[in-house]
């Protein structure tokens, strides 16, 4: 392996390149393999006024919550387990969230496959007749110039400056596989980014004759082209899913969704996990288990 | 398992009949009662469905519900579930927070959208589903706040307005059955409004009528939704051993 060519970085130096204004993607699906650690370093980042586009869960409620979304991009924002986003609800109700753009989740996949194709939109039934045409009146139609002649929904291409994905392993270069079930749109979202801020960060970085060690070539589906900073991440995706790594936190995330209910809760959860770096974050969170633990074991 | 069947168990039954017929493609259930009707059919008469673990794989045989010892006999990662749905492959049971007359739902928000009373879950995949594969919906509180005259926002298209769009939408669009804690309703009619079909035991069709917010067309002759047959309580115990549905549908 040639270092020289290495593109690891730490997540505060992926930050560093993101500019308020900006729109950035961020990859896996409702409370499943989030890219955390640059979500949580971005928190910390005095960058405000983003574009941001997600199959959202806990990514998008964060951003919320520090203020920092002006338009969101999404077909829904859930935890999964736990259906509802608390700040994002909050954020929805209180209107903060200047520019919503709403999506049916399968418009927002072929957004995403228009910019990675450089096309200007790709064509679909999904959301004709729907209130996403409703709240979308910019949203435009296009006729099959073939015999059927058929009018359908022109899901405008959706470009982003900055794409954020986790991911199982890498290679310093940018190599990346996943190991769980799905790739969500991971691909995609690394497509329609501008070369420049396209970052994945990863449970493990190994070398690159490793990367059939615990996957089929089948896993390999993001490549170093795609890629322009790796980031070592263990533990990264913490709450969300990272199988087979880890499932999700189910504990934690209850734990956060409980400190949403009000503002006192939610700002001692914050500078309990939130105020420092990533590796204050996963120490406070062993020292959060340990506890809840020991509760668990004294009330035995 | 008492001999007589609780009312989970006869709504259980009512929606697994919404895939009778079906055949050979994606039974999809979106929560507890649905996956259980989705299985329940497969389980029984409906042998060649295929159903899914909610996560990523197809399953043979009877996978109960949050059970993770299963054979896995396909992938369907949300990538294929966007392309089997496209290709008109596959029959989801949804939720619905609202639902109008010609089944427009909504699972998106409650209050106007631009600053919802109450954010819900955003459109998800409610309006590719309905102008795509066929849709029913498994709603547990029959009421007139959710069986309303208007929805506040139409993440699932409805029989009005695929009519308007026309052309292929409109000749393949499929809203199969709506399942309640109270009865089960189509719209099998005319004009495609939603019709009373059955009313769970001890149920009446004024409870029906009553708990609706808009005109339902009531047939002269209601029956009651069928019991389970005794195969069916014994797939639903398989399916369902912890009993979830008894939560979802207290008796």
């Amino acid at each position: 392996m040639n270092d020289t060519r290495s593109k690891v970085i730490a997540e505060d130096q992926a930050i560093a390149t993101i500019e308020s204004g900006m729109t950035i993607g961020i990859g896996g699906w409702g409370s499943r393999r989030k890219p955390m650690s640059l979500v949580r370093a971005l928190l910390r980042s005095n960058v405000s006024d983003l574009t941001v586009v997600s199959y959202g869960g806990p990514d998008v409620g964060l951003l919320c919550a520090a203020g920092k979304v002006r338009r969101l991009v999404y077909g829904f924002v859930s935890l999964d387990s736990i259906a509802l986003e608390p700040h994002f609800r909050a954020a929805r109700q209180a209107g903060t969230i200047a520019e919503p753009v709403e999506y049916d989740e399968g418009m927002l996949q072929w957004g995403l496959y228009a910019g990675s194709l450089r096309l200007p939109f790709l064509p679909t039934r999904a959301g004709l007749g729907s209130g996403v045409m409703d709240v979308n009146p910019s949203l435009k139609t296009v006729t099959s110039p073939y015999a059927d002649g058929e009018e359908l929904l022109a899901v405008p291409a959706i470009r982003l400056d900055a794409a954020f994905v986790h991911m199982n392993r890498a290679d310093a270069r940018g190599n990346a596989q996943y190991l769980g079930p799905d790739l969500y749109f991971d691909d995609l979202f690394l497509g329609a980014c501008e070369p420049g801020r396209r970052f994945v960060s990863t449970e493990k970085i190994i070398a690159t004759e490793d990367l059939l060690k615990e996957g089929t070539f089948h896993t390999l589906r993001i490549n170093r082209a795609m890629v322009d900073g790796v980031i070592h991440a263990p533990n990264g995706a913490h709450f969300t899913t990272c199988e087979p790594d880890y499932g999700r936190d189910e504990a934690f995330q209850k734990a956060y969704v409980d400190a949403a209910r009000d503002a006192d809760s939610w700002k001692a959860f914050s500078d309990r996990f939130l105020s420092g770096d990533e590796s204050s974050y996963q120490s406070a969170v062993s020292a959060w288990r340990a506890e809840v633990a020991a509760a668990k074991e004294a009330s035995k | 398992m008492s001999d007589s069947p609780a009312l989970a168990d006869v709504i259980a039954v009512a929606c697994a009949e919404a895939w009778r017929g079906d055949g050979e493609i994606f039974a999809s259930g979106m929560g507890v009662m649905q996956m259980l009707g989705a299985r329940l059919a497969r389980a029984t008469f409906e042998p060649d469905l295929m159903v899914s673990d909610g996560e990523a794989f197809y399953v043979a045989g009877v996978l109960p519900i949050g059970g993770t010892d299963k054979t896995v006999e396909g992938w369907i990662p949300f990538r294929s579930v966007f392309d089997t749905l496209a290709g008109g492959r596959r029959h989801v049971m949804m939720g619905a927070s609202q639902i109008d007359k010609y089944g427009n739902s909504n699972i998106a928000n409650i209050g106007p959208w631009a600053k919802p009373k109450a954010q819900l879950l955003g459109v998800r995949g409610g309006p590719g589903n309905t102008v795509n594969n066929a849709t029913s919906f498994f709603i547990p509180k029959h009421q007139s706040s959710v069986f309303v005259p208007v929805v506040d926002m139409v993440s699932g298209v409805g029989y009005d307005r695929a009519k308007k769009i026309g052309g292929f939408i409109a000749k393949r669009h499929d809203l199969r059955r709506v399942v309640t804690n109270l009865a089960v309703l189509d719209f099998a009619t005319p004009d495609n409004a939603m019709r009373l079909v059955s009313v769970h035991p001890g149920v009446n069709v004024s409870d029906v009528v009553a708990n609706t917010g808009f005109d339902l067309l009531i047939p002269s002759d209601v029956p009651a939704s069928r019991l389970p047959t005794a195969e069916e309580m014994d797939a639903i115990g398989r399916i369902d051993p912890k009993g979830l549905r008894h939560r979802e549908i207290p008796s």
